[in-house]
């Protein structure tokens, strides 16, 4: 059997080692071996797709091969129904991201491609680890080239951003590696078996009490950090605005999932008292951010930054709904962390592709695109129409099966919540309202180019997918939703067994 | 009166130190021959010296052997610290090569002085005695005092080398006097009778004494806070190559016999003793992460961060048992290739006939010299501590030791000085992809050696990251016996 898994992870970084050794002036031989590399991958993660046995309790796709014994550390990757969508959103806009710096990256084109590369390779390893040490060892590394994106290829303010990033990360990240090696000794000094293996500590059932509440909040704080949960987001916009597009693309839509993917795999199977106790703190952050993520979203000048506080408010949502910790919630959740690196990756993409233009992002810089570039202001009504949530197309999904999980814990929560989807509408068509409609109010956009064919290539695939989850979300929802019943029955469980 | 029974000569335990003391007076030798001799005969003569005895050593392994009535104890343990000492060793004779010549600064008798300090940390790994402790403590300090002064017409090489000096002296004389009182409070400086004696009356205020004065001494030689007052002068002073040594090799060999003195404490004492070692640790690690941030010169920088590294490897020692002590072990093995590879970039940049040693004389490497650059930013990943490279590794298992033996704060302590390392170290990343170059540019100095020694220390950091196990275990194994 072809270790599928293996391929798809480690396809993208290898390539990217191998491009190093292509002489840089062969940009054209870079950009085909990326792509073709990259859809490769995407081509070969389809199988996990129509492979994966929705009904299944339990990973799929399973390797399983010694590394270090003695540690108890083994090299162990599956899927399921969480990260199987997470591993394809990755796959499916990693392409695009590249493609979509053809035209933006051209200082050290052939390390950018690599960093790229290899950044895939740190992210698909991440969803698919299932051992403590191989996760945390791809989540570590994977800081590196996003650190390098940020910093190299970024904006005037790229350094300040790329440090910031990396050090908000590291010590999350940090603390929860005493956090794992705490779990390590407690579960081998309680069974005498030492082992990293995340789905032989998932049924380890822990005391609760101190030490369950302090791995619990070292874990949660290095996921709350990237996801960003707030008041850990400050981070984010500086990332954001520095990221050059393809960065930005990927940032929001893989890299923040990763922080409630954490939740997901980690947090709750590992330590369900203490997230059940902390679940009214969450809750709270997560509505905050909502809001607070929307109203100064709305009073953005600079529509990349609009996006950015935007992804703050969005990812409440996700958060939210990981924490009603019941069905309909839990796979909003996941539908939604899918639906936010759709839209948001699209937003970041064609207001790069404004960018690349104008060379501004000023919202007041704009006003009557949609005489000037009418096909770009029709799919980026799409893309905006998608973000705020319109029935029929993918976001409303998410934040109604979210919606519909928060009522049932809390109407007052599920109140307030709802307002952020208002302001939602608010920020982004009060934006769109000022670029695009109205007169050409200044004489540099007279001449802007419509989309090229390149653009096109970028953007309707992301379009599509936006459709199909809006109209057919099925597809998507039912690979999961046996993986969120059996992980809520064991929350439930272990919770019920130590009351 | 006895009449003085010689002990039995046994030659065998010590051939790798043989080796090593065998190629310095070779070297010796060749300096004094005619000058038709090339200067390169020398380095090859010293490198093959280094060389011989790492396959000495590995030939050894397994093989535990005592020597001079257990005056020398050649067990794994030495035998491990035998591989990273010799390990440094060669490294800096390749890095020298160069190096030395172009600072105009190419003797034979450069090679003959590090050959001696490495036969010196080599016997101090297998020192079974206080005696030999002290002896070859001085026979690595003796070379070592003269390798940093070895610029004579630069005044900072002049002061690291009498800084050096002066207070290696001072901490030689705490030593030596703790093992004065040690022997007083026991009747003997051998290491294994201490022990027995101590475990009769484990509290004598003699020896508790004594044996804070050794670690007094220890403490200098480890670089410890509050005893790292030297540090960043000689190492910023003294010829980078022989600063890769010290950093590396010196205190591998120091931290041996700390571990092979700390094993004869009797248990009694352990309590009071792990307090002060974990307040050391912690004030180790932070001080020297805090200071290294404010620095803007690339080696008083490492010298910092060497300092906090030392506070990682404490942890380990708190920590103790087989798990705690070989996660020292390791992290020393680790640390020698990263650090040496790190002072090794610093010997091949060059900037106006001088060394590059400031961090802003790195700005925009990336561009020019890609190769040099993309080596320096993965031994700084490394020192980071960021998977899947050796650093990484290293204080994954000296932190995983402390969690284990219940020292969770400890170790939160550490993570957090760990993500204050990263700030300093990504500085110098920073300079090299994300600025563009400012003034003279700083130049490469090719040379093969020098990059031979780079590669070798780039395979070392990749594969101990990767597959660190068989290592790790190696180095619990060996140092098993001792703690029990």
């Amino acid at each position: 059997m072809i270790p599928l898994l293996t391929l798809v992870t480690f396809l993208p970084g290898a390539a990217g080692l191998a491009l190093l050794f292509v002489p840089r002036r062969s940009v054209g031989v870079l950009r085909l071996v990326s792509l073709v590399v990259t859809v490769l991958t995407f081509a070969c993660s389809l199988p996990l797709y129509f492979g994966f046995d929705g009904d299944a309790i339990g990973y799929q796709f399973e390797e399983n091969r010694r590394w270090m014994p003695t540690l108890g550390v083994a090299y162990h990757v599956g899927i399921d129904g969480i990260s199987l969508l997470l591993v394809l959103l990755t796959t499916f806009l990693m392409p695009l991201a590249l493609v979509s710096a053809w035209g933006s990256i051209e200082d050290r084109f052939k390390e950018f491609t690599a960093t790229m590369l290899l950044l895939e390779t740190g992210m698909l390893g991440v969803f698919v680890s299932l051992d403590l040490f191989l996760f945390y060892v791809f989540w570590e590394a994977m800081l590196i080239p996003m650190y390098f994106i940020i910093g190299i290829w970024g904006g005037p303010n790229r350094v300040y951003a790329a440090v910031k990033f990396i050090l908000y990360t590291m010590v999350g990240s940090l603390l929860m590696l005493v956090a794992i090696l705490g779990l390590y000794y407690q579960y081998g000094a309680a069974t005498g078996r030492y082992t990293f293996d995340v789905p032989v500590l998932a049924q380890y059932v822990m005391a609760p009490g101190l030490a369950q509440n302090l791995m619990f909040l070292a874990f949660a704080l290095a996921f709350a950090i990237k996801v960003p949960l707030f008041p850990f987001h400050t981070w984010l916009p500086d990332a954001h605005v520095e990221a050059p597009t393809a960065g930005s693309v990927v940032l929001a839509g893989v890299l923040l999932k990763m922080g409630t993917y954490g939740f997901l795999r980690f947090c709750l199977p590992f330590f369900p008292d203490a997230s059940l106790a902390f679940g009214p703190l969450v809750w709270t952050l997560a509505v905050i951010g909502v809001i607070y993520g929307a109203w100064v979203s709305t009073v953005q000048p600079d529509m990349k930054k609009l996006v950015a506080y935007s992804s703050v408010s969005h990812l409440g949502f996700v958060m939210l709904g990981i924490f009603t910790l019941n069905q309909q919630g839990l796979v909003g959740a996941l539908i939604q962390m899918v639906n936010h690196g759709l839209s948001t990756g699209a937003l970041f993409l064609m207001v790069g592709m404004i960018y690349e233009r104008r060379h501004s992002r000023l919202i007041a810089d704009f006003g009557g695109l949609w005489r000037v570039v009418p096909a770009f202001s029709a799919v980026f009504l799409v893309v905006v129409l998608s973000s705020l949530g319109l029935p029929g197309l993918n976001g409303f999904v998410g934040e109604f099966l979210i919606l519909v999980g928060a009522f049932q814990r809390s109407p007052w929560l599920a109140a307030v919540a709802t307002s952020g989807i208002i302001f939602a509408a608010v920020y982004l068509l009060w934006m769109y309202q000022r670029v695009i409609f109205g007169d050409v109010t200044h004489e540099a956009n007279r001449g802007l180019r419509d989309l090229t064919t390149r653009e096109w290539a970028v953007l309707v695939p992301v379009v599509t997918l936006i459709v199909w989850i809006g109209v057919y979300p099925a597809a998507f929802t039912g690979k999961t939703e046996t993986t969120v019943e059996a992980l809520i029955a064991q929350v439930e469980a272990k919770t019920g067994m130590n009351r | 009166m006895d009449a003085i029974v010689f002990p039995p000569i046994a030659l065998l335990p010590l051939l790798p130190t043989l080796i090593v003391l065998g190629a310095a007076v070779l070297v010796m030798a060749l300096e004094l021959g005619p000058r038709a001799i090339p200067r390169e005969l020398s380095a090859v003569a010293a490198l093959a010296g280094m060389i011989g005895a790492l396959l000495a050593t590995l030939a050894q392994w397994g093989t535990s052997q005592r020597a001079f009535r257990d005056m020398v104890v050649q067990d794994n343990f030495a035998l491990f610290f035998n591989v990273v000492i010799c390990y440094s060793g060669a490294l800096v004779v390749l890095l020298s090569m160069d190096y030395l010549r172009r600072r105009g600064s190419d003797s034979g008798e450069y090679y003959v002085l590090v050959l001696f300090a490495t036969a010196g940390m080599m016997l101090l790994a297998a020192a079974g005695d206080l005696v030999v402790v002290f002896l070859a403590l001085e026979l690595m300090s003796l070379s070592l005092y003269v390798l940093a002064g070895l610029f004579k017409r630069e005044l900072a090489s002049g002061e690291a080398s009498m800084k050096y000096f002066l207070l290696g002296a001072f901490a030689s004389s705490f030593l030596l006097y703790g093992i004065a009182l040690i022997y007083g409070a026991t009747g003997t400086t051998s290491l294994d009778r201490i022990a027995a004696a101590m475990t009769a009356r484990p509290r004598d205020p003699l020896f508790v004494m004594g044996l804070g004065l050794v670690l007094v001494g220890f403490g200098f030689k480890i670089s410890s806070v509050p005893f790292h007052m030297w540090v960043p002068d000689v190492y910023q002073g003294a010829p980078t190559s022989v600063t890769a040594l010290i950093a590396t090799g010196s205190k591998a060999g120091a931290f041996a016999a700390l571990i092979r003195v700390l094993a004869v404490v009797p248990r009694g004492l352990a309590p009071d003793g792990a307090a002060l070692l974990w307040a050391g640790a912690a004030v180790t690690m932070t001080i020297g992460n805090v200071v290294a941030i404010a620095q803007s010169n690339l080696k008083r920088m490492l010298a910092y961060s060497s300092i906090a590294h030392v506070g990682y490897m404490l942890v380990g020692l708190v920590a103790g048992g087989a798990a705690g002590t070989g996660a020292v072990l390791f992290y020393l093995l680790v640390y020698a290739f990263t650090t040496a590879g790190a002072f090794g970039v610093i010997t091949l940049c060059e900037r106006a006939r001088d060394e590059a040693v400031e961090v802003a004389d790195y700005a925009g490497l990336a561009r020019r010299h890609p190769l040099l650059a993309a080596a320096l930013g993965l031994f700084l990943l490394s020192l980071v501590g960021i998977p899947p490279l050796a650093g990484f590794v290293g204080k994954f298992y000296v932190f995983g030791a402390a969690v284990r033996a219940g020292y969770v704060w400890l170790a939160v302590i550490g993570v957090l000085n760990s993500a204050v390392a990263a700030y300093y170290y990504l500085r110098v990343v920073v300079y090299m992809y994300m600025r563009e170059p400012e003034g003279a540019a700083t130049a490469y100095a090719p040379s093969l050696a020098g990059g031979l020694a780079l590669a070798v220390a780039l395979v070392g950091i990749v594969l101990l990251g990767v597959m660190p196990a068989p290592f790790a275990d190696l180095a619990q194994a060996a140092v098993a016996p001792l703690v029990r």
